[in-house]
């Protein structure tokens, strides 16, 4: 199975509009949103047929039985989270690491493990269509094994999968490197999102995966915009196309239409980067 | 000598897990007896310090070298620590791999990949 | 008056209304806490920097006494210890700091001490204090760092840019303010993320009001939602090349147009006065 990952650095940048595009027209009949944190793949999608869903388990929290506290406060000395609070003693679990200290330091055997579910694992099918995603928990942190688990659910679908990455340089954005065949950076002409994009460059490079760019909404700041082009030519970068930024774009989505359908000038653009991130996809 | 290879499935065939810290199964298989087992990655539902538990699991094996696509930095600290050799896979099955082995003619392992978790 | 900005997805314009409430008021403190990737800096150009290190704590063995029991690898939750004979290794980065293998190790070869997680860098615009948090590349969590960053905290005004997202980084950020802003984008995705940021708000028993970013004609999901939830509307900026060409050059609108200082200058009042209001009732 070929897999495409769509990346961006800094967040806002049209990596889902991008990603919904060219499944669209690469008729991909497997796709995964992988920004866990605020997930939007499923917005644009449509409806599915059949949904299953699994729990995702971060690390057990602590929790005091009241009936069983002597009141002796240790739990509250050594909690490094400010997680246990007084009067009475009970532990706040979103602040909880779970770490397990105040378990070994309780004398009267008051405080438990529980099992915290942090999130949800989400698989839904239509016909011979497949579409991962996750939901965090609110106050939940985001780790790669999420976005891993995310990943292995479309696992040999198909034989092309488009992952709509996340943002930021993290953990989540190693995970949904791993083993994919081409990243797709969707870069935006600002100062910061050239900071942030270059960023991510340095940890795609690290794990080997090939990388082409394209500049999103580069009618916004032409000059950045042939900065990022200078900078692909310098890393030796395939710089596959710019998207103007187009009204267009925002209603399509907004009205649950296909970009592709309605047309306009980021449409056609798409279409032309689509025809090359294939190729640079074959190639390979 | 004894060589770990992270494994798909519990098979001779399998193909090499992309993830080494969380890989389902490891394929432990010792040249002398030239018998292999398939062992549960017990990591693989961390969320973080995958990579080091699963190394620290193979390093209490005893194992004297690793086979694998990829490797954290980590992981890859406990195993040179450990003095376990870490070789290149290849797009084979873990029975070719093995037998590249024991051919020499598997490449060390030269990169590592930045590990660790950042959580929120 | 805390008042924080947060916005459940990135790119909606969250720094772009700090910065500029920050800069047109002229007093008080920004503070950013987007620690993975703080950008305020580019746009409020502080000078006079102090800058502190964040630090945290982490094990250090003495191997003369370790005796390879184990107990610290087996007892460690987030895997942060392995032992070759001969050498007990710690990863720092995955070390949450809690403390416990230290306390756990019977011969005492545990001891703790201090490592740089962060830095924070204090500085000014005239009357305006700058304050930047961040975090280094591949350390576990950030929250450390906002809180550090937070202890300086102006209760007369301060502007606190929080990261995207819904996670503790951002629980951490608005846990002091008294008053939050939502940024909203006029797509499904930016009304989907309204809704969870608005979320957290209520679940932290926060006010807030919603400021509409990028507007463009035709329906508004994020305006529909805040109607439904009768969020107060603090504010609409159209979308305008102008703001996004600004923007992206990292300069200060209230500097550079007359008629966007004016709307920054009215918005710091709305929004001080509702937050004046919520703190009464």
């Amino acid at each position: 199975m070929k897999q495409l990952l769509l990346l961006s650095g800094k967040g806002g940048t049209g990596k889902t509009t991008v990603a919904t595009g060219l499944i669209q027209l690469s008729q991909a009949k497997a796709y995964a949103d992988c920004d866990v944190d605020a997930p939007n793949l499923h917005l644009v999608l449509g409806t599915f047929d059949n949904h299953t869903t699994k729990p995702y388990y971060d690390l057990p929290k602590a929790v005091i039985d009241p009936n069983r506290c002597t009141e002796c406060g240790l739990c509250y000395q050594v909690c490094r989270f400010d997680a246990i609070a007084e009067n009475p003693y009970r532990v706040i679990p979103h602040l909880c690491e779970g770490c397990t200290f105040c378990t070994h330091v309780c004398p009267a055997g008051a405080i438990a493990l529980e099992e915290t579910v942090a999130g949800t694992i989400e698989l839904h099918t239509r016909g011979d269509e497949t579409f991962s995603t996750a939901t965090l928990k609110m106050g939940s942190g985001t780790t790669g094994l999420l976005v891993t688990e995310v990943k292995k659910q479309i696992k040999d679908k198909a034989e092309f999968a488009i992952l709509d990455g996340s943002p930021g340089i993290g953990c989540p954005v190693i995970a949904s490197l791993t083993g994919v065949d081409l990243v797709l950076m969707v870069a935006e002409p600002s100062l910061s999102g050239i900071s942030d994009l270059k960023r991510v460059i340095q940890n795609a490079r690290q794990l080997q995966v090939p990388i082409c760019v394209i500049v999103n909404k580069s009618d916004v700041n032409e000059e950045l915009t042939e900065r990022i082009r200078h900078y692909c030519a310098k890393e030796a970068l395939p710089f596959l196309g710019t998207i103007p930024y187009d009204r267009e774009a925002v209603a399509a989505i907004n009205s649950g239409q296909s970009l592709i359908e309605r047309g306009g000038p980021a449409s056609e653009a798409i279409q032309e980067i689509y025809h090359k991130v294939m190729k640079e996809l074959e190639a390979l | 000598m004894i060589i770990a290879i992270p494994a798909e499935e519990k098979s001779l065939d399998s193909v090499i897990s992309v993830n080494f810290g969380r890989s389902p199964y490891y394929c432990i298989y010792d040249t002398e007896k030239e018998q292999s087992t398939f062992v549960e990655n017990k990591a693989v539902e961390r969320s973080g310090g995958a990579g080091v538990e699963a190394a620290q699991n193979l390093v209490d094996r005893k194992i004297d070298a690793l086979v694998t696509f990829r490797l954290g930095d980590h992981a890859a600290k406990v195993l040179t620590t450990a003095k376990i050799k870490v070789l290149k896979a290849v797009n084979l099955s873990i029975a070719d791999n093995i037998a590249k082995v024991l051919d020499h003619s598997l490449e060390e392992l030269n990169e590592v990949h930045p590990g660790g978790i950042n959580k929120g | 008056m805390k008042i924080a900005v947060l916005s459940g997805k990135g790119g909606t314009g969250k720094t772009l209304v700090s910065v500029n409430l920050a800069a047109v008021a002229e007093k008080g403190g920004y503070f950013d806490c987007d620690v993975e990737e703080p950008n305020g800096h580019l746009f409020l150009k502080p000078s006079d920097i102090e800058e502190e290190e964040v630090t945290s704590l982490k094990p250090v063995v003495d191997m003369d006494k370790c005796d390879g029991c184990r107990v610290c690898v087996d007892a460690c939750v987030y895997k942060a210890l392995a032992y070759i004979p001969g050498e007990l290794m710690i990863f720092d980065e995955i070390c949450h700091a809690c403390g416990l293998c230290t306390h756990l190790c019977p011969r005492q070869a545990l001891t703790e001490t201090k490592r740089v997680i962060g830095t924070i860098r204090r500085g000014r615009r005239g009357s305006l204090s700058v304050h930047t948090g961040t975090m280094h590349i591949g350390e576990s969590t950030g929250v450390p760092i906002i809180k550090e960053l937070l202890k300086k905290l102006d209760d007369d005004l301060s502007i606190i840019d929080s990261p995207p997202g819904s996670g503790c980084l951002v629980l951490e950020t608005i846990a002091h303010a008294d008053y939050c802003i939502l940024v909203a984008e006029p797509t499904i995705f930016g009304a989907q993320n309204l809704a969870l940021v608005h979320e957290l708000t209520q679940v932290m028993n926060k006010p807030a009001g919603v400021l509409l970013n990028k507007v463009e004609d035709g329906i508004n999901p994020s305006e529909l939602y805040a109607k439904e939830k009768t969020l107060k509307i603090l504010g609409s900026l159209p979308y305008d090349s102008y703001v996004a060409l600004e923007n992206s050059n990292a300069e200060l609108l209230v500097e550079r147009s007359e008629k966007y200082r004016t709307f920054f200058l009215e918005l710091l009042k709305e929004v001080v006065d509702e937050a004046t209001l919520a703190a009464q009732r």
